[in-house]
């Protein structure tokens, strides 16, 4: 609660006023404004620090930022003595806002559609804005995830969202950023239960893959006859009008390259085989997952495939793995010049730990800098935003957290949060149960 | 059938070796010096520029300008850490089963037949800085069965894991886990008692009753045969024993639980039999009735920040070993999670993210605290001359994200190190390769061949799920 005292005090009446509502449940979002951050820290990401600077937030945009910039008439000003200004953090593989609890409340979850194959199901329609994970989330200074469907085959479109907003498409960065695919598993189910199982038939097994991969294979074929056919009618009304299909039309850019393809792969040979259908069926891969991604690091940067590495904080794979194989999976990646971001790889509670996970990194090999970009710049260029997020540069989104130190150490205090240019109250369900319940 | 029991072999033998590797490169020196580091006591501060003598397995001298034996291995430790070995609290490292869920009070049984001293995650957790844990049945039943308190030997046979003098204990849980309220209801099968936590209070105050008159029976017996040694004796009974030695301080029960009615009821029940309750433990809903948890003398043993992943999760907060803490509850951070134990140095620092606690606080957590928790504490949990050698050597402050763990002593020999662990890396390697190319372990002429059997043992939370 200090934070929220210490934005009283600091920030005085001014910012107070424009905050209005610190609930956790806001049926208005805080308006935009003109803010000045000074004589604070910058980690602009893309460049070098600033050791003594001032950011000009306008409209929900950075307007300038630099050592000696003006802060214009009528801003709102934040002393930043002592403090850091760090780009938002962006988790890019998570389901935040589909699952509220996971076990024990099938009501709250909505992140796997009936059936193998669902292109259509979109993540930003069941994103839940009044979440209780949201909020919990951004106060750490997490303000944009990618919140991806899971289940089948063809899982659905996972959608970049900002942790801000009453309603989804106020949420919405890219609503429709990625197609979601669980590239088929060889050795069995895998995650599951059941501890000792014999394992399959080989044969059976990769004649099952081939199959479920052929099924994939065909929606995409599919879709692609489909969208030359309504190509062809948009150009020549006297063909016949073919009809629409709300299944295949929203393939059509994914298979077309326009878009990317995620593709859930986390073994040796899942990963292999992903770049392999993806080259095939001349889709734009990204990795989701990526375990094994350090045994396939030549192949990965040869044919340019980034990685969103979720599973920094598993357990290695396999019981002769070194222990801190995981550790060090993004350090390698980046020795080997592929390019990679750290994500949580969860479904809302942890993400709010993200930066730790980049943390453990950095004591594992990557340098600290890259650790701070493999959760801002580097997925916002993997999903193709790194134009408006990422790093503090004039012209991008206002999505700023400051904070009393270093982003990734765990003694570090978010001080103050944009998010589109908005000054975010930090306050959280939990923070709110902890006002209620410290003094009791 | 046959490339099954090959692939069985190479991972076991696989699974094996790190424990022979470190059992021939563990260091022969009775004595270990490290000289000029920073000591994180956690009982009496933090010292600068100080060696730390370890020898015949205890910590034999804390100061400056310690000397040594003539043969000791001296450690430079400038720039690093010394912390106790961080000890987890709440662990189902190397069982090999953890629930027994047939039944609802399965005080009988024991984690202690049940361990498997080459499980590889035990060397991770080494790797994190860990040295003892608390072995705890898991979840299943309002009383379930007995725990087993270990240090980390890895490469040793498990009877020399077992922490000597560790007080006994007993896992208890309530709430979710024990109603079996996420296990799907089969058809013909009736649902075992209880459903409800009214129905795990009675269970519990069952299982007391029957042990009372139990007692009473047996203290009658053993006042009789001082004038008469013809009496019968009473048939033994392996499920009430254990209850009896609650009912005379003598076993330590570690409760499961989450929210605060269920906390309150045990507490009630605990009063009423004339019992302690040692720890609580997740206790998420802590923070709501600290006071009453400190009042009763219990301990709390919670995760960092886990929340939200079932019903009664939900209120779970971060502030909570804050807020237990400044109630004067002895808290500790644990991982119930072989990925989490090693990294318990972050998740006590989150008690100083979240809710302010002091570094000496937030130390404590992973160290003097769950020792307190486990009647061990005369033992390990602090750097003090004449406790046991139980230590790590950090590279940096174990509350930053960017240290780990150089070194882990238990006993005062190397269990993990760095350095030797990168160093046989490339043999370890070869090795493989040499079992990959052995004629039974060949793929198959097409096609990658399938990942063989690898145990998964679910964690206490994931178990339950399990019909």
């Amino acid at each position: 609660m200090r934070i929220i005292v210490a934005l009283l005090i600091c920030a005085g009446s001014v910012l107070a006023q424009q905050i209005g509502n610190p609930t956790t449940q806001q049926g208005v979002i805080p308006p935009r404004g003109v803010f000045a951050i000074r004589n604070a820290r910058i980690v602009t990401v893309s460049g070098p620090d600033i050791e003594n600077g001032t950011v000009i937030i306008r409209d929900g945009k950075i307007e300038a930022v630099g050592a000696t910039v003006a802060v214009p008439a009528g801003a709102q000003t934040i002393d930043g003595s002592g403090l850091s200004v760090y780009p938002g953090m962006i988790d890019a593989g998570t389901n935040l806002g589909l699952v509220e609890v996971p076990q024990g409340a099938n009501g709250t979850v909505d992140t796997s559609e009936v059936g193998d194959l669902n292109p259509n199901a979109k993540a930003i329609t069941a994103v839940n804005p009044h979440s209780a994970h949201i909020a919990v989330t951004r106060v750490e200074g997490i303000t944009t995830t990618l919140t991806a469907p899971t289940g089948g085959l063809i899982s659905g479109q996972a959608t970049l969202i900002n942790l801000l907003g009453t309603a989804p498409k106020e949420m919405a960065v890219v609503p429709h950023a990625a197609l979601v695919i669980n590239y088929p598993r060889i050795g069995g189910g895998g995650g599951g239960f059941g501890g000792f199982q014999p394992p399959a038939n080989l044969s059976e097994t990769l004649t099952a893959n081939e199959r479920r991969l052929q099924q994939i294979r065909k929606m995409l074929r599919d879709a692609e006859a489909y969208g030359r056919t309504q190509d062809a009618y948009a150009k020549d009304k006297s063909l016949p009008r073919p009809d629409r299909n709300v299944v295949l039309e929203p393939l059509v850019p994914y298979v077309r390259g326009e878009q990317p393809v995620i593709f859930r792969a986390d073994r040796e040979a899942e990963i292999r085989g992903a770049i392999r259908f993806a080259e095939e069926m001349k889709l734009r891969p990204i990795i989701l997952g990526g375990n094994d991604a350090w045994k396939v690091a030549s192949l990965l940067r040869e044919k340019n495939v980034p990685v969103i590495l979720t599973g920094v904080f598993s357990l290695p794979s396999r019981e002769d793995d070194a222990y801190d194989t995981l550790f060090e999976n993004p350090a390698k990646l980046q020795q080997a010049g592929v390019r990679f971001c750290i994500s949580t790889g969860d479904s809302g509670p942890e993400v709010r730990n993200l930066a730790q996970y980049a943390g453990m990194a950095a004591a594992f090999g990557l340098s600290k800098a890259d650790a701070v970009k493999s959760i801002t710049l580097y997925p916002a260029q993997i999903m193709n935003v790194a134009d408006r997020l990422g790093s503090i540069e004039t012209g991008k989104m206002a999505n700023l957290v400051v904070t009393d130190g270093d982003l990734l150490e765990i003694r570090t205090r978010i001080k103050y949060l944009f998010i589109d240019g908005r000054p975010v109250v930090l306050t959280s369900r939990h923070t709110e149960l902890n006002e209620a319940f410290k003094n009791r | 059938m046959k490339r099954f029991i090959a692939r069985l072999v190479l991972f076991t033998i696989a699974g094996t070796l790190p424990a022979s590797a470190v059992r021939a490169q563990r260091q022969t020196s009775p004595e270990t010096l490290i000289r000029n580091a920073t000591v994180l006591t956690v009982t009496r501060g933090t010292l600068q520029n100080t060696d730390v003598l370890l020898r015949n397995g205890k910590i034999a001298g804390v100061g400056k300008n310690l000397n040594a034996s003539a043969n000791a291995r001296i450690i430079d430790g400038t720039g690093k850490y010394v912390m106790p070995g961080i000890i987890d609290a709440h662990s189902h490292s190397m069982l090999d089963t953890i629930n027994e869920g047939t039944l609802a009070v399965t005080s009988m049984v024991r984690t202690e037949d049940v361990l498997n001293p080459t499980d590889a995650d035990l060397y991770r957790e080494l790797a994190g800085g860990v040295t003892t844990l608390n072995l705890l049945h898991g979840s299943a039943n309002p009383i379930g069965g007995l725990n087993t308190v270990v240090k980390i030997k890895y490469g040793r046979p498990a009877s020399e894991f077992l922490f000597p003098g560790a007080m006994p204990g007993i896992k208890f849980a309530l709430g979710e886990n024990v109603k079996r309220s996420s296990s799907p209801t089969q058809a013909g099968v009736p649902r075992r008692y209880p459903n409800t936590r009214m129905g795990v209070e009675e269970v519990i105050r069952d299982a007391f009753t029957r042990a009372r008159d139990y007692k009473r029976t047996w203290d009658e017996y053993r006042a009789a045969t001082k004038n008469d040694k013809d009496v019968m004796p009473p048939r033994r009974d392996l499920q009430l024993e254990p209850l009896v030695e609650i009912l005379e301080g003598k076993r330590y029960v570690h409760a499961h639980c989450y929210i605060a009615s269920e906390i309150l009821m045990l507490i009630n029940l605990a009063d009423e039999f004339g019992f302690k309750i040692k720890t609580f433990q997740h206790v998420l809903e802590g923070y709501k009735v600290a006071k009453e948890i400190a009042a009763h003398g219990a301990g709390a043993s919670i995760f960092a920040d886990s929340w939200g992943y079932k019903i009664e999760a939900y209120d779970a907060i971060p502030y909570n070993a804050a807020i237990m803490t400044r109630a004067g509850v002895v808290v500790s951070m644990n991982s119930d999670s072989d990925e989490r134990a090693r990294r318990l140095n972050i998740e006590a620092a989150k008690a100083m993210h979240w809710g302010d606690l002091t570094e000496e606080q937030a130390l404590k957590l992973v160290t003097i605290n769950p020792a307190i928790q486990l009647g061990i504490q005369e033992r390990v949990g602090s750097i003090e001359v004449g406790k046991d050698a139980d230590v790590a050597i950090w590279n940096g402050h174990p509350f930053s994200v960017y240290s780990r763990v150089d070194t882990t002593f238990v006993d005062g020999e190397v269990f993990f190190d760095r350095e030797q662990d990168i160093a046989r890396r490339p043999e370890l390697a070869k090795e493989r390769a040499r079992l990959e190319q052995a004629e039974p372990n060949k793929p198959p002429a097409e096609g990658q061949s399938p990942l063989g059997p690898r145990r998964r043992r679910p964690t206490e939370e994931m178990e339950i799920e399990r019909p």
